[in-house]
């Protein structure tokens, strides 16, 4: 009964985790899903034999199933149907895809300490965009250049990273990968300016040898875009997104 | 298996085995001594014009006698070759086995001083009897340590002359200091071990006291020293661009990560410390005879676990301070630390750490069934389960997962919608502290599985306790979620101090009325010591090999910041290993040193029960 209930529990987490809807909004990645499964079975497993009863509940049936005379027809079954399982999963992993296979890559490659850009060395540390001062002291000003670099984004960069900011432009679906989303939290919020600037200006061709390849369609902007006119873009893909760049605590 | 007499440990005595394991100690320190002179002479204060000599001109210092050189930029060329011998490889392997022998050997003499203070408190011979055992099962590795150490100068010296050369200069006092120290620790735990009996009475037991103190400051001083020769080499500190030693050796040593590396180490040392002897006490569990047996390895395991999970609970914080001070300190390092190349290893380290929870849950929950109330508590497992279970998966789930390009198209982007967020810190910090307050319950409900309170306001405690732990949540999420997601990212570091502070508050709150409510409780049944279940012991085997397997993966990463650098933006590794070898690569070796490092471990054991045995024959 106790074992039944335990293949019950993992019926359940894994049609959970498998069907969009019921617990995430779309599907997950195979790889997450594989972790997240065996790592729910682990927990139940663990919770379920905590107690002597418990583990003699989970264990004693597998047991009876290859010792007991009067089992003989179930341990048939289960010694066929286990094999072909395994086997029917191995397939699949193997099974040749048409589709690229998935590739470790991290999407915020670390900045260098300086670079070269608009025929100068620009320092890393300290850089920051020249237009934020003015935020507090002349709000208009400010709202002016937010206006341009909106422009500027609209003229050049809602291609890939669309209107919304989303990442979801009309080029967007030709890429691989996919272009970055400026909207949400978990991207340009987590980043400093001169972050972002650093990866405007010198876009995928400028990227750091470690870890390449980064596979980054991003344009070398500095060969299109003066200085200024990138960091007011920054100005208003913070602007648009209600992003603050990242700062340190003082 | 021990006597409650004080007298009956007049009966261990190790003799022969003093003096077989005194040379192996005395190694390091030997060839630290007959090494110094070396490094002393190119460690002198270089003289004004070999500096100017090996400098551009134009960039010549002062003529100042006391004028050192820059760091020397080296090319390939400058890099011992042995043929089949790859340098890095070697000098990791090494590093890694002393740190695993180190970390275990300088923590044991803190809990074997805090277990003997506490038999000195509750005149409880079997804290004394504990404490000694503790200390027969390190005195092994204490060997070992030595060995590993002299290994691994040996192999830096031979590999890496130049660096060598170049840290002398910089930290020459503090490697005298270091060589001294050791000494000093070797003195004192030979005779805080060999002179266990002889000042096992009166104003002697004191002065033992005393000595095992001597011998933790001596151990911890040898860390200190170590953490500022390594931190140097990452946040490097008084010197200048070019390398240029300010002279003054406090500047150096005194660096941007050297506090925060104190600490997390000191606690991780005692965590780790704890579970190589719960290990140690499974393993003598396992392989007992008696009931008697049975009992003292189980109450061993329980005790050197509940000092591991003690010591783990807080670790988490000094880590995250640690790695704070990383992106404060270069945000190319912290990037790369978390966000870039060496990210995947933390999620492994998040799969390791929850692996760690979950054991420790799970040896408690088991244990809980010593108990005659157990079947009261039994219930609650499920819930604390469940919380940890969600916790774990929250605490894993990476930013950017592992995802095929149809499954990119799938969801419109690299990023889960749901999942991504939970990739954060803000949502990690939650997920941590919640764990934390979850394993804490699950010790108050393993406490109270044997015994009733009689105090009349029990059931308000018990009601305050709850109303803490719920506050603390509901506090933790919240500033998680909005100071984490919907303000300034200065503010999200930030509200993760008011999260350790709920934690923390939990902790001492809980455990204050935990004592007080159970003094004088009435105790329920005989406490079952030696009926804990064989699966239980290997969680405590688990908890050991991953807090090994842990150390070793996240000792990689914090190394491997440094990238193509010995000392971080000022001498730059020229040799043919300078390249971040991948996450694969050092998985496999961290592995392969954690299966070593386990046997000999193992060996440790199995001479230290030939002790036991020894002495119980005698």
């Amino acid at each position: 009964m106790r074992l039944i209930k335990y293949v019950f529990l993992l019926a359940v987490v894994f049609a959970a985790l498998k069907v969009p809807g019921v617990l995430f909004a779309k599907p997950l990645p195979v790889s997450m899903l594989q972790m997240f499964f065996f790592f729910s079975a682990v927990v139940i497993l663990l919770a379920m034999t905590a107690t002597d009863e418990g583990a003699a509940g989970l264990v004693q049936p597998v047991i009876s199933l290859f010792i007991d005379p009067s089992y003989t027809i179930s341990r048939a079954v289960v010694i066929i149907i286990i094999p072909l399982i395994a086997a029917w999963i191995t397939f699949a992993a193997v099974c040749d895809e048409a589709a690229a296979p998935p590739i470790v890559r991290s999407l915020h490659p670390s900045p260098p300490s300086a670079f070269t850009a608009y025929g100068r060395t620009i320092e890393m540390a300290g850089l920051a965009n020249p237009y934020r001062a003015i935020e507090k002291t002349d709000e208009a000003a400010f709202r002016g250049l937010v206006l341009e670099g909106g422009k500027l984004y609209f003229k050049n960069c809602f291609f890939c990273h669309g209107a919304k900011l989303d990442g979801a432009g009309h080029f967007s679906q030709g890429l691989t990968p996919l272009p970055l989303p400026f909207k949400g939290t978990d991207t340009i919020a987590q980043l400093q300016e001169s972050y972002v600037f650093w990866r405007i200006v010198k876009g995928g061709p400028g990227l750091p040898h470690e870890a390449t390849p980064w596979l980054s369609a991003m344009p070398a902007w500095e060969k299109m875009m003066t200085e200024d006119e990138v960091w007011k873009t920054t100005l208003f893909i913070y602007d648009y997104t209600d992003n603050r760049s990242r700062s340190w605590a003082r | 298996m021990f006597d409650k007499k004080p007298g009956a440990l007049n009966k261990y005595g190790y003799t022969r085995k003093q003096n077989s394991r005194l040379p192996g100690a005395t190694v390091l320190a030997l060839v630290l001594l007959l090494l110094f002179p070396v490094f002393s002479a190119v460690a002198a204060p270089t003289h004004a014009s070999e500096t100017i000599q090996a400098t551009q001109p134009s960039q010549a210092i002062a003529a100042d006698q006391n004028a050192y050189a820059p760091a020397p930029q080296l090319t390939a060329e400058d890099y011992t070759k042995v043929r089949g011998v790859n340098p890095r490889l070697a000098v990791w392997f090494a590093a890694q086995m002393h740190l695993w022998f180190a970390a275990f050997v300088l923590a044991v003499p803190i809990f074997v001083l805090i277990i003997e203070c506490a038999g000195v408190y509750t005149r409880d011979a079997r804290y004394d009897a504990l404490a000694r055992e503790f200390m027969r099962v390190s005195l092994t590795a204490y060997s070992f340590t030595a060995i590993t150490g002299a290994l691994l100068l040996v192999a830096l010296v031979v590999f890496y002359p130049d660096l060598m050369k170049y840290l002398s200069t910089i930290f020459g006092p503090t490697m005298l200091l270091y060589a001294l120290f050791f000494f000093i620790e070797s003195a004192a735990l030979y005779v805080y071990y060999y002179g266990w009996q002889a000042m096992s009475e009166g104003v002697w037991k004191k002065v033992h006291l005393l000595i095992g103190l001597a011998l933790n400051a001596a151990g911890t001083a040898l860390m200190f020293i170590a953490n500022a020769w390594v931190t140097f080499m990452m946040t490097p500190a008084g010197v200048d661009a070019r390398g240029v030693f300010d002279g003054n050796v406090w500047h150096a040593v005194h660096n941007h990560l050297w506090h925060p590396m104190n600490l997390h180490r000191f606690i991780a040392n005692i965590a780790y410390g704890g579970s190589i002897v719960g290990a140690y006490a499974a393993y003598m569990y396992l392989s007992s005879r008696t009931d008697e047996e049975r009992s003292h390895y189980d109450w061993m395991g329980y005790t050197s676990s509940l000092i591991a999970v003690g010591a783990l609970l807080p670790l988490p914080f000094a880590g995250y301070w640690l790695t704070a001070e990383i992106y404060s300190y270069s945000q190319q390092m912290g990037i790369n630390l978390m966000g870039g190349v060496l990210a995947w290893l933390f999620i492994i380290q998040a799969v390791v750490i929850g692996a760690l929870f979950l054991a420790a849950n799970y040896y408690l929950w088991c244990g809980m069934q010593r108990g005659s109330r157990a079947a009261q508590y039994n219930g609650y497992i499920k819930y604390i389960a469940f919380v940890l279970g969600a916790c774990f998966m929250v605490w894993f789930t990476p930013h950017t997962p592992l995802i095929k390009p149809t499954e990119a198209a799938a969801l419109g982007g690299q990023f889960h919608p749901w999942l991504a967020p939970l990739g954060l810190m803000p949502a990690k910090n939650v997920a941590v502290n919640i764990m934390i307050i979850f394993t804490y319950l699950s010790f108050l409900i393993y406490r109270r599985s044997n015994r009733v309170p009689t105090v009349g306001w029990a059931s308000t405690g018990k009601a305050v306790q709850a109303a803490l732990v719920a506050a603390a949540v509901v506090n933790i999420i919240a500033t998680g979620v909005y100071y984490g997601y919907f303000t300034n990212s200065v503010y999200k570091v930030a509200s993760s101090v008011t999260q350790v502070a709920s934690t923390l508050i939990v902790i001492t709150g809980c455990s204050l009325i935990e004592y007080f409510m159970h003094r004088g409780a009435k105790e329920t049944g005989e406490y079952g010591w030696g009926r804990m279940p064989a699966r239980s012991q290997y969680a405590l085997i688990l908890i050991a090999v991953s807090f090994t397997w842990l150390m070793g993966l996240m000792g990689f990463v914090r190394s491997a910041l440094r990238q193509q650098w010995h000392v971080y933006s000022v001498m730059r590794d020229a040799s043919a290993d300078a390249a971040t070898p991948t996450v694969a690569y050092a998985a496999r070796v961290v592995s392969v040193g954690t299966i070593v490092f386990m046997a000999i471990i193992l060996f440790i054991f199995w001479v230290a029960q030939l002790g036991g045995k020894g002495s119980r024959h005698d």
